[in-house]
C-alpha cells in the first residue's frame, strides 16, 4: 500500500489507558494489556479488567507479534476510501497468537493475494517523526 | 464600543449559523443592504423572532419578510470588563433592544458610553460594515 | 465474556416478570408523518422536522397543544428548544436523546412508551430529520479528514490510521469473515437487495421507485469496499419522519387504528464498540441484536414464527441478513440462504421483509421510515401490504447498541 503525499495520516488519540501501547509502538515494540489475575489479554486496553473487575492487576506484556489474518476488506474505489491512501488498498484484521485482534495493513503483498488464515508477523513503519504504525507481513507457517 | 476587528481572530460570522438554519438567511441579507427586516406569520401576523419555519401560535408554515422601523428602547444591557474573545476589546456593552414592533434583538450600542446606558433609553438602528463579508446592525441614541 | 451469546443460552427465568412490563399492550403508535424523501431537499433540517411532526400529529387527530414529550437521536442537529419554539408546544414535560446513530430508532419509541406508561408524559413525538444526502454524510469517513489531525475517539485510533474509517468497511470486516466461515458467495447476498428494490417499485415515495434492479444488475454493479458493492449500501437521503406515541387507553379515542406496542427492547452487550467490535469471541454475528431479540420475544410472548412482517434496519445488505439469524428466523450462517431466490421474503412469502423498500431502496431516515412502515402494515395501508398482518417487527441499527419493537393490531 502507498500513501498519497501531502495528506497527513490521522493519528491515534491517546489517553492514560492506551499510552503505554502507543509509546511501545513508537519504540518498535508491540505490547498487550493482560490481567495477571485472570491470565487474559485485553484489547483495547481499559482501566478495569472486565472479567474480575480489578483495577490493579493489569500489566503490559510483550506480544509475540505473530498471528494470522482473521478477516480483511479491500478498498477498490475512491468512494468511501481514505484519501491519504492510494486505492486499491487492503485493511486486515489480525488475530495474534495471544488471541487478541488488531486492525492493520499488510506490507509487501498485493491486496488480491491476501487470504484469511495467512500467517503473519509484525513490522513497524515510521510514517513521520511523530507517528509510527504497526503493520504485518507474510511469514512462513 | 467597536470590535477590534483583529484579522487573526475574526468576529464569529452569523452566516456560519445559516448552514444549520437557512431560515435566517433573509435577515442577514437585509442587514447587508443596511435594512432591518423581520419575519412575520402571513396567516396570523405573529412576529417570528428568531426566524423559524413554523409559526408557534397558529402552526402555519406561511411567512413573509417585512421591513421594520428600527426604532425602539433599551430593554436591558450588560458590560464586559474581561474579554471573552480576542475580537472584542473591553470594556464593551451589549444591549437588548425592544423594537416598536414589540420584538427584542441583541446588539451593541454606538456612541453611548457604558456608564450612560439606561433601561428605557430610545434608540435607532445603524449599520456597521465590519468587513467585506460581514455587516452588523447596531443602535445609537434616538435623534 | 459473551459466553451466553456464543452458546445461545439466554436465561429468561432470571429476568423481571413480563407482567411487570408497563409498556406491553399499554402503549401504541397513533400517528405517523414524513416529508418527501429526496437526494437534495434544499431545506433546513429544522424545516423538515416541523413538517414531519405536524403531519404525524395531524395523522393522529391531535393538535400540537396535546404534545408534551419529544424523543430523538443525539445525532439530531435540530436544536430541541428551537424546535419547541417553532412548533409552539406549550409545555414540554419530557424530552430525551439517544446515542449511537441508527441503534436509537426503536429505542426512541421504547423510551416514549415508557414515558406515557409511567405518566410523565401523555403524547410523545419521536422524530428524526437529516440531510444525509446533501449535507453531513454519516456514511463518509473522509468527512473526518481535513479538519482533524487525530482520530475522534480513542477506539477509532486503532482503525483510522490504517485507512479503515467508513461504516461500510467496518461492516465489511465482519462480512468477509462471515462469508469465509459459512461459505457465502456474493450471488447469495444479492437476493435480499433485489427483493427490497421490487418493494420500492410499488412505493411512490421510495428514492428508487421507477428504478428496477435485477439480480444480474446487482452482480455487475461497482465493488466499493470488497466484499460489499454499491447495491449493498443504503441510500443516502434528505428527509424527516416522526411518530406519535401514547397509551392504549388514549389511543381508543384517536383517529387511526392504533399500532399497539407488544414489546420494546434495547441491548448493549460487552465488548461493544461502534461497529468495530472485533475482539468479541466471534465477529460473524450481532450480539446486541441477539440479546435484544431474546428480550423482545420474551416480553411479547411470541416466537419468530409468529411474526407476519419485519422491517430490518439494513445500512448494508449483510446487516439485514445477519439480523435474520440473530432474530431467530434462521440458523447462524443461513441468512443469505434464507433469502435465496427471494420467495420467502417477498410480500406473499413466509417472512415479508422491508416492504417499503427499506434503507437500501426506500430511504435512509435513520430507521424512522422502517417504524412508519411497520405501523402501516398494522393499519393495512402499506403499498406492499401483507395480508392479515397482525404482528409487525422492526429493528434498530445493528453493530451498535440497538433496539427493536414488535407491534400488534
Amino acid at each position: 500500500m502507498e500513501y498519497v503525499p501531502g495528506i497527513p495520516i490521522l493519528k491515534p488519540s491517546i489517553d492514560a489507558d492506551n499510552k503505554p501501547f502507543w509509546d511501545a509502538v513508537a519504540n518498535h515494540e508491540l505490547v498487550l494489556q493482560k490481567c495477571r489475575a485472570c491470565d487474559v489479554y485485553h484489547q483495547p486496553p481499559r482501566p478495569m479488567c472486565p472479567e474480575c473487575k480489578s483495577m490493579d492487576t493489569l500489566e503490559w506484556v510483550q506480544s509475540s507479534g505473530r498471528g494470522q489474518i482473521y478477516s480483511y476488506v479491500n478498498f477498490t474505489t475512491d468512494r468511501m476510501a481514505y484519501p491519504a491512501m492510494k486505492v486499491p488498498y487492503a485493511v486486515v484484521l489480525i488475530e495474534l497468537d495471544e488471541g487478541v485482534r488488531l486492525v492493520s495493513n499488510m506490507i509487501d503483498i498485493e491486496p488480491d493475494e491476501i487470504e484469511i488464515g495467512m500467517p503473519v508477523e509484525v513490522v513497524f513503519d515510521d510514517i513521520s517523526e511523530d507517528l509510527t504504525l504497526y503493520k504485518f507481513k507474510k511469514r512462513a507457517a | 464600543m467597536t470590535a477590534t476587528g483583529d484579522a487573526e481572530q475574526p468576529i464569529p460570522h452569523p452566516a456560519l449559523w445559516g448552514v444549520l438554519y437557512r431560515n435566517s438567511t433573509p435577515f442577514w441579507e437585509a442587514v447587508k443592504r443596511h435594512e432591518l427586516e423581520l419575519q412575520r406569520c402571513a396567516q396570523c401576523g405573529h412576529w417570528l423572532v428568531p426566524p423559524r419555519p413554523m409559526c408557534p401560535k397558529c402552526r402555519s408554515a406561511d411567512s413573509e419578510w417585512v421591513p421594520v422601523s428600527g426604532h425602539g428602547t433599551i430593554y436591558s444591557w450588560v458590560t464586559y470588563h474581561e474579554s471573552p474573545h480576542p475580537a472584542f476589546e473591553v470594556p464593551y456593552s451589549v444591549v437588548l433592544v425592544e423594537l416598536d414592533e414589540g420584538v427584542r434583538l441583541v446588539s451593541n450600542p454606538v456612541d453611548i458610553a457604558s456608564d450612560e446606558l439606561e433601561i428605557g433609553m430610545p434608540v435607532d438602528v445603524v449599520f456597521e460594515d465590519i468587513d467585506d463579508d460581514l455587516t452588523l446592525f447596531k443602535f445609537t441614541r434616538a435623534a | 465474556m459473551l459466553q451466553e451469546y456464543v452458546e445461545r443460552s439466554y436465561r429468561p427465568d432470571l429476568k423481571p416478570s413480563v407482567a411487570s412490563n408497563l409498556i406491553k399492550d399499554n402503549t401504541a403508535i397513533v400517528g405517523i408523518g414524513a416529508t418527501e424523501f429526496s437526494r437534495d431537499s434544499g431545506r433546513d433540517e429544522l424545516d423538515m422536522a416541523c413538517e414531519a411532526i405536524k403531519a404525524a400529529v395531524d395523522d393522529a387527530g391531535l393538535t400540537m397543544d396535546d404534545i408534551d414529550g419529544l424523543e430523538t437521536f443525539t445525532l439530531e442537529r435540530t436544536s430541541m428548544p428551537t424546535l419547541v419554539g417553532s412548533l409552539g408546544i406549550p409545555n414540554l414535560r419530557f424530552s430525551n436523546q439517544i446515542s449511537f446513530g441508527g441503534g436509537a430508532s426503536c429505542a426512541n419509541v421504547m423510551h416514549a412508551a415508557a414515558a406515557v406508561a409511567t405518566g410523565v408524559a401523555d403524547y410523545v413525538v419521536c422524530y428524526r430529520s437529516l440531510n444525509e444526502a446533501s449535507g453531513h454524510r454519516y456514511g463518509r469517513g473522509d468527512g473526518y479528514v481535513g479538519y482533524l489531525s487525530e482520530a475522534p475517539t480513542l477506539h477509532y485510533g486503532y482503525f483510522f490510521p490504517f485507512g479503515l474509517l467508513t461504516p461500510l468497511s467496518w461492516a465489511g470486516m465482519y462480512g468477509m469473515r462471515w462469508m469465509h466461515e459459512f461459505g457465502v458467495e456474493p450471488e447469495h447476498i444479492g437476493w435480499y437487495p433485489v427483493v427490497l428494490r421490487e418493494n420500492a417499485q410499488r412505493n411512490p415515495k421510495a428514492i428508487f421507485h421507477d428504478k428496477p434492479m435485477t439480480h444480474q444488475d446487482y452482480m455487475e454493479c461497482q465493488m466499493i469496499v470488497e466484499p460489499l458493492r454499491m447495491f449493498d449500501c443504503c441510500v443516502d437521503t434528505d428527509g424527516a419522519a416522526a411518530v406519535v406515541v401514547t397509551t392504549a387507553e388514549r389511543a381508543k379515542d384517536l383517529k387511526q387504528p392504533p399500532a399497539h406496542i407488544l414489546a420494546a427492547a434495547q441491548s448493549s452487550p460487552p465488548e461493544q464498540e461502534i461497529q468495530t467490535s472485533y475482539n468479541r469471541p466471534i465477529i460473524t454475528g450481532l450480539p446486541e441484536t441477539w440479546y435484544m431479540a431474546q428480550e423482545l420475544f420474551r416480553v411479547a410472548g411470541v416466537s419468530p414464527a409468529d411474526i407476519d412482517v419485519a422491517q430490518l434496519y439494513d445500512p448494508f445488505s449483510l446487516g439485514g441478513l445477519v439480523q435474520l439469524e440473530e432474530l431467530g428466523f434462521c440458523e447462524r450462517g443461513e441468512g443469505a440462504a434464507f433469502c435465496e431466490g427471494g420467495d420467502r421474503i417477498r410480500p406473499d412469502g413466509e417472512l415479508p421483509l422491508n416492504t417499503s423498500g427499506g434503507l437500501l431502496s426506500e430511504a435512509y431516515i435513520h430507521g424512522y421510515n422502517l417504524i412508519i412502515e411497520a405501523v402501516r402494515q398494522i393499519r393495512g395501508t402499506s403499498t406492499s401490504q401483507v395480508e392479515n398482518a397482525e404482528l409487525s417487527l422492526v429493528t434498530g441499527g445493528p453493530g451498535v447498541p440497538t433496539s427493536g419493537l414488535i407491534l400488534r393490531r
